[in-house]
């Protein structure tokens, strides 16, 4: 019997102007990040809906991050400051209804942090494949 | 006739859930009785009705009905349909048991629903009398006997222990299979508990109300009632009284899209719900006051019509208990009745 | 109290000031009154009932009366003041078309408490020196008050009416201590493994009738989410337990912010599920992570998830 390593699904809702550029610097850069991650590409972090986030869950995402511009650079004035609000709120919901609260991520990365943009997905993947698969909030229809 | 003795009671549970699964009222924590599976320890609740309705062993609120796998041009539909084991249903009360008539009438009609048809083959229904009969019953509105209700097997309970009648043929084996803890009585200790609960039942504030006024045939006189402004006035237009309801019955059917196939599932529906029957061009029944009126138009005259006079309502009274502004099929009643027959 | 009220309506719509008067019914029972919308005078020395059992907020029902025609009274306890309140800033009834009469409210009682302590066939409730003297089919019982008070009623944060055109009984005060944070703070002290057990042990009782929405005064979109088959999540029953959670978060985040804790959504919901302990959940995190805010209590003030600050905490 061949033994799997258990590879964790990461959604990536990444900012146009600042985490996805981030993503291309890296890759730019010829830094590597896991291919564990899917980006999904968003005009602005506060463009994700909370039901985006459980949506991803839903369909088989063991971990959902959000990245945007740094506070104060977003290009739109002002949808980071809100999407962290919104964030601090649903995910201490999450946490409320025992969902672990590690699954969930906000990063300001900006274009020029091809680096941190790596990083941050490197380490993101390593605390959700830590925690297992997501049970919590599965939809098993989902599961093959 | 048979008996069984108080402290047999538990025996009785342990010795049907040995041969099948056995479903009954159980406290659920929250001051109400839900079916509940048995299991060693398992306490049964006299409440006097469940929170939801029986309905659910034969008409649950979701099933699967199929699958579709799709590969290039190819669909296969897959039947996703389980083996159905047998079970039983202990304590339902006689409003619960007469709906499983009306939704007989329907799904047992041709063209026969076989995935209900499936779980009522399967199914034992053993009623209990009332005993303790709430402000909220008129099932007697119904020509429903509370205290002598259908099912495979009836039960009574008596000063010093059960007594139990097979009215079935289902209900001969089930008592068969546990002849062992039984006695032969006779009927007087049945005939004490009934009189008893139909003095009860004659006390209720709601023992007097009557069908009149409504029934087969009057879709014309009531359907342009003006009362139905007020009446649906303050209806919130949520589907708590379809789905606590023993004998609504509409169901929507709906594909969900699992990533990997398409899972097609049929789910209970509510007349109540602004997409209720909604086709291409939108929606029949574009106002609260059209979605309330068919909800008891359907149970009080629809029905009837298609049933020789048989009404859709038990009268169990959940809906008069759980409705969230008050409003219920009794006072739709007894407006009606009131300036009716011009 | 229902005589002062009665008298107060049948005055205001004697001289014009209003055409249509917005309370509650009678009912079968002592204890399930109707909201009801009254024209005339014989309509409510008819039918025209207020006491304990009056709990429903009506509020809402402006949304609908007051783009008809004319005036309407409307009584709204403190509670439900607060959803006009927020209502109104939202811009959803139009406040020159309503006349508000608050009422003193000492809490609400909740039938299902009686019920709870075995009391059936309920056929008389009588209420006289803080008991309630409750008549039965199988004899009568008396039971204080307090302990048939509803338990949104027992953790009233408001006796004050933030909005009214005119009082019947006195105006009371906000309720510094009505510690109705207690139950969040417990399931905050419990492990993750705790909190999940009790939440899908609520949750999972979710029979998916809307009630809850249908009911809150700040579910007022002309259509849900989930009830938009082109949104891709439209759902009629709670299939499984990721469907459950999904409603039930999405739904107390769309009113964050919005919900003055009413309490509404738990009153109604016909499997006693604590919804408002959700709802609680993001008032109580608000007030900790951006100030204090009340929905409804100043309709000029900026909600919570309307505004940001440069040094808001991280998600």
């Amino acid at each position: 019997m061949q033994v799997t390593e258990y590879k964790p699904k990461i959604v990536a809702f990444c900012c146009n102007w600042c985490s996805y550029a981030g993503a291309d610097g890296a890759g730019s850069a010829r830094l590597s990040y896991p291919e564990e991650v899917k980006i999904i590409r968003v005009p602005c972090s506060c463009r994700v809906n909370p039901m985006f986030i459980l949506r991803a869950f839903q369909r088989g995402a063991d971990g959902v991050i959000i990245a945007g511009c740094h506070p104060g650079d977003c290009h739109y004035t002002s949808g980071n400051y809100f999407t962290r609000r919104r964030m601090a709120l649903l995910f201490s919901m999450l946490d409320y209804l025992g969902i672990e609260r590690e699954r969930t991520r906000v990063e300001w990365i900006s274009a020029a942090e091809g680096a941190k943009f790596s990083k941050t997905m490197t380490e993101f993947c390593a605390t959700v494949a830590a925690l297992g698969e997501n049970k919590r909030l599965e939809d098993l229809r989902c599961k093959k | 006739m048979k008996k069984l003795s108080l402290a047999k009671l538990n025996d009785l549970f342990a010795a049907i859930a040995q041969r099948e699964a056995l479903y009954l009222p159980v406290d659920n924590g929250t001051g109400k009785a839900e079916y509940t599976k048995w299991q060693e320890g398992t306490v049964y609740s006299t409440a006097l009705n469940t929170g939801r309705s029986a309905k659910d062993f034969f008409f649950p609120q979701t099933e699967n009905l199929m699958e579709f796998k799709m590969e290039g041009k190819r669909i296969d539909v897959i039947d996703t349909r389980e083996e159905c084991e047998d079970f039983v249903i202990f304590g339902v009360r006689a409003c619960d048991a007469a709906s499983f008539d009306i939704l007989d009438r329907v799904y047992l009609t041709d063209p026969v629903d076989t995935y209900y048809k499936n779980r009522r083959q399967h199914g034992t229904v053993v009623t209990m009398a009332c005993g303790r009969p709430a402000e909220t019953c008129f099932c007697g509105t119904f020509g429903i006997d509370a205290a002598d209700p259908k099912g495979d097997v009836t039960c009574w309970t008596v000063e010093d222990g059960y007594v139990l009648r097979a009215n079935t043929e289902k209900g001969e084996a089930l008592l068969a299979a546990v002849d062992g803890l039984l006695t032969d009585t006779d009927d007087k200790a049945v005939q004490a508990a009934q009189e008893k609960t139909r003095a009860i039942l004659a006390k209720l504030p709601l023992a007097a109300l009557s069908t009149e006024g409504v029934g087969q045939g009057l879709t014309k006189e009531l359907f342009d009632r003006p009362e139905w402004a007020s009446l649906s006035e303050a209806c919130l237009g949520c589907g708590t009284c379809t789905f606590v309801c023993p004998t609504c019955q509409c169901y929507d059917i709906r594909d969900f899209d699992t990533g990997h196939g398409i899972q097609r599932f049929r789910c209970w529906d509510s007349c109540m719900y602004s997409d209720f029957t909604k086709m291409a061009h939108g929606n029949p029944r574009v106002s609260q006051l059209e979605r309330f009126r068919q909800r008891f138009m359907h149970k009080l005259v629809y029905f009837p019509d298609n049933n020789d006079g048989l009404f859709g309502c038990v009268g169990c009274g959940r809906c008069l208990a759980r409705c969230p502004i008050s409003m219920n099929i009794v006072k739709v009643m007894k407006t009606l009745a009131k300036g009716g027959n011009k | 109290m229902q005589k002062m009220m009665e008298k107060r309506a049948l005055e205001l719509l004697a001289d014009g000031t209003v055409s249509r008067v917005l309370g509650w019914s009678a009912g079968e029972f002592p204890y399930d009154m109707t909201p009801a919308v009254f024209e005339t005078a014989e309509e409510l020395q008819d039918g025209f009932v207020y006491n304990d059992f009056c709990g429903a907020n009506l509020s809402k029902y402006l949304i609908k009366e007051s783009r008809k025609e004319g005036k309407i009274l409307v009584f709204l306890k403190p509670c439900d003041t607060y959803s006009f309140n927020q209502l109104l800033a939202e811009h959803r009834i139009i406040r020159d078309n309503i006349y508000v009469i608050g009422i003193e409210c000492y809490g609400k009682a909740d039938v299902e408490k009686l019920k709870a302590m075995g009391l059936e066939g309920i056929t008389g409730i009588y209420m006289k020196d803080g008991e309630y003297t409750v008549e039965t089919v199988y004899g009568s019982q008396t039971v204080k008050a307090y302990e048939a008070m509803a338990e949104r009623c027992l953790a009233c944060k408001s006796k004050k009416h933030v909005v009214y055109d005119e009082l019947i009984g006195e105006d009371g005060e906000v309720v510094t201590d009505c510690n109705r944070f207690d139950m969040v703070e417990q399931l905050e002290a419990m492990t993750p493994e705790q909190r999940f057990a009790f939440w899908r042990g609520e949750l999972s009782r979710c029979i998916r009738c809307n009630a809850c929405r249908n009911v809150c005064p700040a579910c007022s979109c002309e259509q849900c989410v989930f009830d938009n088959p082109n949104s891709g999540v439209a759902q009629k029953a709670a299939v499984n337990s990721f469907e459950e959670n999904m409603f039930h978060i999405i739904r107390a985040f769309h009113v964050a912010g919005r919900c003055t804790d009413c309490g509404e959504c738990s009153r109604v919901c016909p499997q006693n599920i604590p919804l408002h302990l959700l709802n609680r959940k993001f008032i109580k995190d608000m007030n900790a992570f951006y100030g204090e805010y009340q929905a409804g209590e100043d309709p000029d003030k900026k909600p919570p998830l309307g505004t940001y600050t440069l040094g808001d905490r991280e998600a």
